[in-house]
């Protein structure tokens, strides 16, 4: 079943002139890990914003079309009913963390939703040990590093147990290996509780091992959209202005001079490495 | 030139953020400066334009020490674009934003328009003209910072994380304008996380770690060493990834060019006979 699907869906900014998404029609099943990428403007992030109502809500302007998440009409509720089936997470973790220590910002959406203090402690314990945070639980968090701080920005949308998780390029401030242990908890988060997960990303070298449903946005389209391997590997999508993975892009290099590299298109490193391996041992 | 002899600086809340850093960048140097979050870089590259001054040590532009100049002097010859644009942003148009460094610098109006369309141009923003950059994307955002700072053709040029938010094209577009720089005998100093786009730059890396350098040397190098990287929290590129697992072939290690990594690999097939 889906648990995101949109028809149609058109949507202009307050005083633009031109619409931000234009016409997408998407689908994602439950328990999906799916990537969004596209150029910088092309819609990615008003898309998102869709997805738990604060476009059109607290953005206000002019939506056209259909969008159900969890089951929900977002245009019918408001963005705090939403809150508890779609989580979000941003770019830059210090504009979402407020509170004097790390479990007091993981338990503020539950306080909100009167939830009581012994299934609070419970679910906060536990979006805590899922992301790696537990130990530090007391800590201010002003005072630990980004890669910290985002995951406590994961956790506070964890606690709130969300069916679907959305994160705009949480590791964009981090570095590359805060990075990809922010890409693992997400990833472990997908497989173990099966948490819908919606992942928008201009580094597909790091992330796009993850999924098997990429959506390519270009001026607020979707232009493609299926398996990366397929999608990467296509000349079209290198034009538009994607950052192919370095892996991938060496594997088409070679392919096309001939070198015979069995299996399927690499996305990591790793996948490249082996069949190389295999190739020049031969 | 700059040249930072013994830097230390601790922030008003005590915090030692710069504990000994001494490095000397050159006229028409390429410097990317790498590391861990938290390692300094950021407060480090804030003392070549003024922004800080050391607590102890010196930091000299061209020769003169930033404690006896003013941010604005400097900002004349050392332009910044700041990590999160927000931070810089503040005019009702995109125009504005650009003009308003211009108009404090006295430049003449007709030059004022002229370097407004080229830097408009130049980072994709022309049909921005006159809207809010409130209304751009993150993206966007940060390439209005960048031309607002471009537009005065500053000397050197220090971006803190410019490809956050950039898709491919506009890396590629900001890594053909650094080259074009450096071919002007200009300074371009980045801190960065993006190994990919240093790999693609080749530049000198500087790597930081806890307040003080750790390691000083060629991109080639330094981005192909596994070791030195797991300590700064930095992930190899992924040619050298691939390079790495393959050196059991006989092949060397230290490879980040993907054209190098394409010609190394047909050239032992070749030898092979595959």
């Amino acid at each position: 079943m889906a648990i995101i699907e949109t028809k149609n869906l058109t949507y202009t900014y307050p005083g633009a002139t031109k619409s931000s998404i234009e016409n997408v029609s998407i689908k994602i099943e439950k328990g999906e890990f799916v990537l969004i990428t596209g150029p910088s403007g092309c819609g990615k992030t008003t898309l998102c914003r869709t997805f738990n109502g604060l476009v059109p809500h607290f953005y206000q302007g002019e939506i056209k079309g259909e969008i159900n998440v969890a089951g929900l009409n977002t245009l019918d509720k408001h963005t705090y009913e939403m809150a508890k089936h779609v989580g979000l997470v941003f770019q830059n973790p210090e504009n979402q963390l407020f509170a004097l220590s790390i479990e007091k910002d993981v338990a503020f959406g539950l306080e909100n939703n009167g939830v009581s203090r012994v299934e609070m402690r419970k679910k906060v314990d536990w979006a805590l040990n899922q992301t790696g945070i537990y130990d530090i639980r007391e800590r201010s968090p002003h005072e630990i590093s980004g890669g910290q701080q985002q995951r406590v920005a994961i956790a506070s949308v964890l606690a709130m147990e969300p069916d679907i998780i959305v994160l705009d390029e949480p590791t964009s401030f981090l570095d590359p290996l805060s990075a990809e242990k922010i890409f693992e908890v997400i990833y472990k988060l997908n497989k173990e509780q099966g948490i819908t997960v919606v992942l928008v990303e201009h580094r597909l070298d790091l992330t796009a091992k993850y999924t098997n449903h990429l959506i390519v946005m270009d001026r607020g389209m979707v232009r493609f959209e299926g398996d990366p391997r397929d999608v990467l590997s296509s000349d079209e999508t290198r034009l538009i202005g994607v950052g192919i993975p370095k892996a991938t892009l060496l594997y088409e290099m070679l392919k096309k001079e001939g070198l015979n590299l069995k299996g399927k298109i690499p996305l990591s490193s790793e996948e490249l490495a082996d069949q190389l391996l295999e190739a020049l041992r031969r | 030139m700059i040249e930072a002899v013994d830097v230390h600086y601790s922030y008003p809340s005590k915090v030692e953020a710069l504990k000994g850093v001494s490095l000397s960048i050159r006229d028409g140097e390429f410097v990317a400066i790498m590391g861990q979050n938290g390692a300094g870089k950021s407060t480090f590259v804030k003392h070549f334009n003024g922004l800080l001054k050391p607590s102890y040590g010196t930091i000299k532009i061209d020769g003169v020490e930033t404690t006896k100049c003013s941010v604005a002097a400097l900002a004349r010859n050392v332009g910044f674009v700041f990590q999160n644009p927000d931070h810089q942003l503040f005019s009702e148009s995109v125009e504005e934003e650009i003009a308003f460094a211009l108009k404090n610098f006295g430049f003449e109006q007709a030059v004022i328009e002229q370097r407004i369309d080229w830097a408009l141009n130049l980072l994709s923003l022309t049909q921005y003209r006159k809207t809010s950059p409130f209304l751009l994307s993150g993206g966007e955002r940060k390439r209005v910072a960048l031309a607002s700072v471009l537009a005065w053709d500053p000397k050197t040029l220090i971006l803190d994380e410019p490809t956050i938010g950039q898709d491919h094209e506009q890396k590629e577009k900001l890594r053909q304008f650094i080259m074009q720089m450096q071919t002007q005998g200009k300074t371009v100093v980045t801190v960065t996380h993006d190994v990919e786009f240093v790999a693609e730059c080749n530049p000198r890396v500087v790597i930081m770690k806890e307040g003080k350098i750790l390691a000083d040397g060629e991109g080639k190098e330094i981005l192909t060493d596994p070791a030195l990287l797991e300590v700064s929290s930095i992930v190899l590129p992924q040619v050298a990834q691939v390079f790495t697992r393959l050196s059991e072939l006989g092949l060397p290690k230290d490879i980040i060019d993907i054209y190098e990594a394409k010609a190394l690999l047909l050239k032992l097939r070749g030898e092979r006979g595959l």
